[in-house]
């Protein structure tokens, strides 16, 4: 039986829970509403990110075109609503964009499912390919005049104000983005046959064909799913910070591979759990985000997270190694 | 023969098959009937996996036909054939390591099912069942991959009954099961076939099958060369069917004694494996060693070529001293060891098969810091041939080879390193019957040159054909020693047990 103590989710929640302690000890403002607010923010669009990267990994794939995906879906969107529909409402923006990423996404879906193409090599080049497109074509102009309904969005909140003690907090409505990407997320892959079928061709494509799982379907909803999401996580971004920006999220891939890997999902395949993504995603939001308030350097962000790295699935494969030859 | 019989569950006549031009099936009847047990021999080669994915839906036939339970199957597909119940089990039994017992079991029944959604407790449920059905406890949410093996075949088993299997078709099921797991699934077998399912061992390894088989069908160069009850055959006749020919072993020629002593082992002993071995050998005899599982034996092997560290004792090869533990010592010493285990311990199985061979040689062939490609590939090759290694290319990875022919790459290896001491650990576990004989052509042959050669085995009959000694073992200690020529095989197994 796995032990909690060699699983990936408890080490990293340890690992965040000491980092917490750490925080609040050197700056008591650091436990408040605000950085929780503030934390939560920044972790949306790379949340959203995390579980699609998720899914590839349970699939048995990778994917780090993603980012490029979602900032050609918000680019594009955000380029056809100013030309010929400045009013249009934000759902049907936001449908747009989900729509563009899926298409896109179904593009690395036909040459991986299609023609049985390596994940890391399809999707390396639509990386590029997506990115130079949309820089070449579509246009490599920062738009901070956004369709007004983008902007209007980036102002609904859940709730905002002020406690007693003078802390102001801000949860805008994009938080309930990821609440439902994750719940939608769980749904297939604990509910559904096909959710199960990708768990299964991440353990063994063999016998999943043999068993009579349709893998090209099964990837192809995976690259697609991937896809749109990042769809939603790009206009997502481009209406927080209330610009559209080409030049913006790619770069992004391997922190969000990061998180998902520091929350357990393996890179052979078949394993991952959304709560462990999600406190992977914790732990590197709070690095990026308030690593200073412990006394160290931002400039050391990028170590302390290889460091983590390292640790967080090192560990776990050690021990694993070990109980390995104990049983041998 | 004619008439469909409603009493057959699963009926191929004149089936053939031809890729490419060359008939892999020629004209092959094959008939099983519910809750019968039907063993399909033959050697690599002979024709049985493809009879078997014609009739599980994976290659079609070229010519004849295919009825289960009375029907006539056109198109045959692998999805048809498991709706009409026809489930195979293939030797990595093509599970997901990943997922729980439960969801192994239940997965493929609920996808026939066409289930859109997917319900724990329900699999749950299925998987209970169906291990209650065979009376075997293991625990639904365990992941598999944390299963031994024989847990796993019994998933397999459990995943096809959940299918409603009438007939379970099992590739090479007991290769990798001890003696004791072997009676389980024998029992098992049993319980299935009282319940009418019916089940076909793909074999060339069956004499453990036998007992609870009623037919036996023997395939050889794609014919059906017999076919019987299976009390009518026992394990020499099956190899004689399968092979063609008497493989009447011959007997290792008269050891003459007369060369000098090779190796001398004085009092070794470690603790929990073995006890004050002492032994000698001379020249040019081939020494067997045997013992049933855990007498030592192959603790005792891998001593020899330091592999493992005894506390004590002493090891002598030609006079000189060889240090204990350390097998880089004993290989310069020049004592060869090929493992049991050719597949994890022996062979680097993706690499090219000369570079297999020439890996053991990189030494011998340095010019001045550099590699000197063209001796040290003309050696590998030239032993190669003297081993008659059949491959169409030396530059095909060792995978692409039979079982007989990757252990003749590992013994290419050693013998090109000219070895005194030649140390082969079960020879021919996982080798077809033919090649066996082969291969213990090859033993002799290495004693006749001068070599000695020790040959560690619980395959009586390969000790009996070997070796011109044998020492048995029993708890760690020497018990006895026979000469080779003079005794049976039972008397022999009697030793052993007693």
């Amino acid at each position: 039986m796995t032990s909690l103590l060699t699983r990936n989710e408890t080490l990293v929640a340890v690992v965040i829970v000491l980092f917490c302690i750490l925080a609040a000890v050197s700056d008591p403002n650091f436990l408040t509403v605000t950085t929780l607010s503030d934390l939560l923010r920044a972790s949306i669009v790379l949340g959203i990110f995390a579980i699609g990267a998720m899914l590839v990994l349970i699939s048995g794939g990778i994917d780090v075109s993603f980012t490029a995906v979602a900032v050609s879906a918000m680019y594009m969107t955000t380029k056809f609503s100013l030309a010929f529909w400045p009013e249009m409402p934000w759902y049907l923006i936001f449908t747009l964009s989900v729509l563009l990423g899926a298409g896109l996404g179904a593009i690395n879906g036909l040459f991986i499912a299609g023609f049985g193409l390596p994940t890391l090599i399809v999707t390396l080049g639509t990386l590029s390919v997506f990115r130079g497109f949309l820089l070449t074509f579509v246009g490599s102009d920062r738009i901070s005049a956004l369709p007004p309904d983008m902007r209007e969005f980036s102002r609904m909140v859940i709730a905002r104000g002020t406690t007693e003690g003078g802390d102001f907090y801000n949860l805008p409505w994009s938080l309930a983005a990821l609440v439902v990407v994750v719940g939608l997320t769980a749904f297939i892959l604990h509910k559904t046959m096909l959710g199960r079928s990708i768990f299964a061709i991440g353990g063994s494509v063999e016998s999943a064909r043999r068993i009579g799982i349709n893998v090209r379907q099964t990837q192809f909803f995976v690259y697609v799913y991937v896809g749109a999401l990042a769809g939603l996580a790009g206009i997502l971004h481009g209406s927080m910070n209330r610009m559209a920006d080409p030049f913006s999220l790619v770069g992004l891939e391997l922190s969000v591979i990061a998180a998902v890997v520091l929350g357990g999902a393996r890179l052979i395949g078949g394993y991952g759990t959304i709560t462990g993504t999600l406190l992977g995603v914790a732990l590197i939001v709070l690095v990026q985000n308030s690593l200073i308030v412990i006394g160290i350097p931002s400039t050391w962000q990028s170590v302390t997270i290889g460091a983590l790295i390292l640790l967080g699935t090192g560990l776990p494969a050690y021990q694993a190694k070990r109980a390995a030859a104990r049983a041998g | 023969m004619g008439s469909p019989d409603s009493a057959v569950l699963v009926e191929m006549t004149g089936v053939t098959k031809r890729y490419a031009g060359v008939t892999a099936l020629d004209r092959v009847d094959f008939a099983v009937r519910p809750g019968e047990a039907v063993c399909l021999a033959g050697e690599n080669g002979s024709g049985k996996s493809t009879l078997i994915k014609i009739l599980s839906g994976v290659e079609q036939p070229s010519e004849g036909a295919i009825r289960i339970g009375g029907e006539q199957m056109r198109g045959l597909n692998p999805r048809r054939a498991a709706s009409a119940g026809v489930m195979v089990i293939f030797q990595d039994f093509s599970l997901f390591p990943n997922l729980s017992v439960a969801e192994n079991i239940a997965f493929a029944s609920e996808l026939a099912e066409h289930r859109r959604f997917f319900n724990r407790r329900a699999a749950r449920e299925t998987a209970r069942k169906v291990l209650d059905r065979i009376g075997v406890d293991i625990p639904l949410d365990a992941r598999l991959e944390q299963l031994p093996v024989a847990h796993k075949q019994l998933v397999a088993i459990c995943r096809a009954l959940a299918c409603e299997a009438r007939l379970i078709i099992m590739d090479e099921p007991t290769t990798a099961l001890t003696e004791r797991e072997v009676r389980r699934l024998l029992g098992i077998i049993r319980l299935l076939k009282d319940e009418g399912v019916a089940v076909v061992f793909v074999s060339h390894k069956l004499a453990e099958v036998l007992e609870v088989s009623e037919k036996v069908v023997v395939l050889r160069n794609g014919r059906k060369v017999a076919e019987g009850p299976a009390t009518e055959f026992n394990a020499s006749s099956l190899t004689r069917h399968m092979t063609g020919r008497e493989v009447a072993e011959a007997s290792p020629g008269p050891f003459n004694g007369a060369g000098e002593t090779l190796l001398t082992v004085e009092k070794l002993d470690k603790p929990g494996a073995f006890r004050n071995v002492s032994f000698e050998m001379r020249r040019g005899e081939v020494l067997g060693i045997t013992g049933l599982l855990g007498s030592g034996r192959t603790s005792l092997a891998k001593a020899l070529f330091g592999l493992v560290a005894p506390a004590s004792g002493r090891i002598t090869l030609d006079g000189a001293d060889v240090p204990l533990g350390d097998p880089v010592a004993a290989a310069h010493a020049r004592i060869g060891y090929v493992p049991e285990d050719r597949l994890t311990e022996g062979l680097f199985l993706t690499q090219s098969i000369l570079r297999n061979v020439a890996v053991g040689r990189l030494d011998s062939h340095e010019r001045r810091g550099f590699l000197d490609m063209t001796g040290l590939v003309g050696e590998a090759a030239d032993w190669l041939a003297r081993l008659k290694v059949k491959t169409p290319s030396i530059a095909a990875p060792v995978t692409s080879l039979s079982g007989g022919n990757q252990q003749r790459v590992a013994l290419a290896r050693w013998l090109s390193r000219a070895p005194k001491l030649l140390i082969l650990n079960g020879p021919s576990v996982g080798v077809d019957v033919g090649s066996k004989a082969e291969i213990h052509d090859i033993i002799r042959d290495l004693g006749a040159q001068g070599l000695g050669v020790i040959v560690i085995s619980d395959d009586l009959p390969e000790l009996l054909a070997t070796c011109h000694r044998i020492l048995v073992m029993r708890g760690g200690e020497m018990v006895d020693e026979i000469e080779g020529g003079s005794i049976t095989e039972d008397d022999l197994s009697h030793k052993l047990a007693s």
